[in-house]
């Protein structure tokens, strides 16, 4: 049977399109759906795997006590040889490295972005201005591996032949030696890598300070420096705390720089060496994954590997909801930062 | 009537070294440091580039750019960076294949759907959460995941049904979700940013939300979608954490077995410019910094010609933006 000839008329109705808007709307609400579930699995996975060490330890597991590294070794030939598994893992050297390096490269760059905000928004002549911009983003985006070489070749030698006195090696001899891979050499370089990220954030902060405000400062002939910092910074408070906040956050996570110039020593540097403090070598949490993380053949390694990521997971979570918590006043002035 | 034309204002601003003349000591002294970090900031830049072109064009042979790795223990017999190039470029497109049709689409739905409020606002602290997540512990978790048995088609199967979980497929995929939080950003602002008017004029003349979105409001933020494609991909060719604990730390490519030559490839394992570049560094196993050096260079060169990128497709979309 032939088919009936179309009419003339449906041909001028369109086929209701196969994705209409409230499936499209649907599809995609589920898509986004999948970044919990994703989110979820991270947790789940991080947290069930590290919860035998942490059970195992208590709450010593934060605490001081024995060699760290000796204790890494001692988990890990038990698990390797399937001895009878050990489990004592004291952290606080490493969590002790991780607070001095990225709590000194947070201070330090929180004034070094400060200031270089105010300048970049407010004082920079425009030639300047449209140099900074390149060198900022440029200087963010350096691979962490890259900043490492540098720091390893460059920054490590100079500590080490200009910095650290015979007298100071000698004052620490029967604890440490001192060879100029140290928290200095971590600190300036992890700021080298936040600040870039903390000035965007601050001058993003400071752009969206209402016109007239600074204006009406400058009408009652207030200077503009002060005016800048009176008015300027004091508004963009939001955004100072939330780049603050979010720095930190990526100081935390730092892996690759810090394992390759921080020492790579289970060592907890004494503020009680005076200066000499700031050169001694020492390991964070997240390059001890890294320089142990062909040890997961041991199921008490992979354990005690996954804590530390645990610790670093809620820290560096805790601080990226703080930071966006902390950007949403900036809101109230209708301002997207 | 020439008389009472209005005066314009001075065009010129006094530039801000000239106005401190009349300024305490104490805020002169302030400029003066504001002056010394821009300054110290494009030097550093500056120092960074040189110093590393320099290096690498000392150290940088044509022919390494054709040979692949060797496990030598002296700077003639490491052999070249072919593999390391191309382990670079396969986990970047990777990593890009995955994270741009999901970013794109997540950022629509974030601008255009965000339908109810509260779960567009949970997204919201979701992609920051996402963002926040260190890459090494990323890559613990790609580590378990992608040794599952049912992960079985991403890697290679060791000697009694062990899934060995570091792949090209692994590392990308973690890599992607590194790359996914700027492309959902940046996406989502340029969708913000079209006038509301633009999408009522499409909806006026009948085409539907969806056709709106694929056929006016896409085409008009593809310069902020490559922008954060750009970024996201700088993350990527530069993160070391994933790529060590993830992608078997064998300096050339070794296949993985099952299937065709590409799929071989994507399961197995292999090396990027940035683990080539930790494990020659003096402090690394390979300890041959002139094979450092030249790597280093590369990856330099590939971050500053996306850094480019960025560059001039922000002056074009700059040209004809919305507001003038």
């Amino acid at each position: 049977m032939a088919q009936a000839p179309p009419i003339a008329g449906e041909l001028l109705i369109e086929r209701p399109p196969r994705w209409n808007d409230r499936r499209v709307g649907l599809t995609l609400g589920a898509l986004v759906c999948a970044l919990f579930a994703l989110l979820a699995a991270i947790f789940a996975v991080v947290l069930v795997k590290a919860w035998p060490s942490f059970a195992n330890n208590g709450l010593a597991w934060f605490g001081p006590g024995g060699s760290i590294d000796s204790q890494i070794e001692a988990i890990y030939t038990s698990g390797d040889l399937q001895l009878e598994p050990v489990w004592t893992f004291h952290a606080w050297p490493i969590i002790w490295s991780t607070i001095l390096i990225v709590g000194g490269s947070v201070l330090l760059s929180l004034v070094v972005s400060l200031f270089t905000a105010v300048f970049i928004v407010e004082f920079a002549p425009g030639w300047m201005r449209a140099a900074l911009a390149p060198v900022m983003r440029f200087l963010a985006s350096v691979p962490s591996v890259i900043y490492g070489l540098l720091g390893v070749v460059v920054l490590v030698p100079f500590i080490n032949d200009h910095v650290i006195t015979q007298s100071a090696r000698d004052s620490v001899s029967y604890v440490i030696t001192l060879t100029g891979y140290s928290l200095l050499a971590g600190i300036l370089i992890l700021t080298v890598m936040i600040a870039p990220l903390m000035t965007a954030m601050f001058a993003d902060g400071l752009r969206s300070v209402p016109k007239g405000w600074i204006e009406g400062a400058l009408a009652l002939g207030i200077n503009r420096w002060r005016t800048t910092w009176k008015i300027g910074v004091r508004t963009a408070r939001p955004a100072i705390v939330a780049g603050t906040v979010l720095a930190s956050a990526r100081g935390i996570g730092e892996a690759v720089m810090l394992a390759m110039v921080s020492g790579s020593i289970g060592f907890a540097p004494n503020p009680f060496d005076g200066w000499v403090f700031f050169v001694e070598p020492s390991r964070p949490l997240a390059p001890t994954i890294i320089k142990n993380a062909d040890q997961m053949t041991s199921p008490q390694m992979t354990s005690t590997l996954f804590a530390i990521a645990a610790v670093l997971l809620l820290s560096a979570a805790m601080f990226s909801l703080a930071g966006w918590a902390a950007k949403q006043p900036m809101k109230k002035y209708g301002i997207r930062a | 009537m020439s008389a009472t034309a209005p005066t314009k204002p001075p065009v010129r601003r006094r530039s801000a070294v000239d106005q401190s003349a009349a300024w305490r000591p104490l805020d002169r002294i302030g400029l003066a440091f504001c002056w010394f970090l821009g300054l110290f900031a494009c030097a550093l830049a500056a120092a960074i580039i040189i110093y590393l072109l320099v290096q690498g064009v000392r150290y940088l042979r044509l022919d390494m750019l054709f040979e692949s790795p060797l496990g030598g223990v002296s700077e003639k017999d490491t052999g070249g960076l072919k593999d390391p190039i191309l382990g670079t470029v396969l986990v970047a497109g990777l990593a890009t294949v995955i994270a741009l049709p999901t970013g794109v689409l997540m950022g629509i739905w974030l601008s255009e759907f965000g339908k109810p409020t509260a779960l567009a606002r949970a997204v919201e602290s979701a992609v920051e959460a996402t963002a926040g997540v260190p890459s090494i512990v990323l890559a613990l978790f790609g580590v378990i995941i992608f040794s599952q048995p049912w992960a079985g088609f991403a890697s290679r199967e060791m000697a009694g049904g062990i899934i060995y979980g570091r792949s090209f497929i692994a590392a990308g995929s973690m890599l992607s979700i590194v790359a996914l939080p700027l492309i959902i950003g940046s996406t989502r602002e340029g969708l913000q940013s079209i006038p509301a008017h633009v999408r009522e004029a499409a909806w006026a003349v009948g085409k539907t939300k969806w056709a709106t979105i694929r056929r006016v409001l896409l085409p008009v933020v593809r310069p902020q979608i490559v922008t954060g494609t750009m970024l996201g991909l700088g993350r990527v060719i530069g993160d070391t954490a994933i790529i060590v604990l993830l992608l078997g730390a064998t300096l050339r490519l070794e296949p993985g077995g099952g299937g065709g030559a590409i799929a071989e490839t994507l399961r197995g394992t292999g090396s990027t410019l940035t683990s080539f570049v930790y494990i020659f560094a003096p402090t690394g196993d390979g300890n041959q910094p002139e094979k450092a050096y030249a790597a280093a260079a590369i990856l330099l060169l590939m971050v500053l010609a996306l850094n480019a990128v960025v560059e001039i497709v922000a002056r074009r979309a700059r040209r004809n933006s919305w507001n003038g």
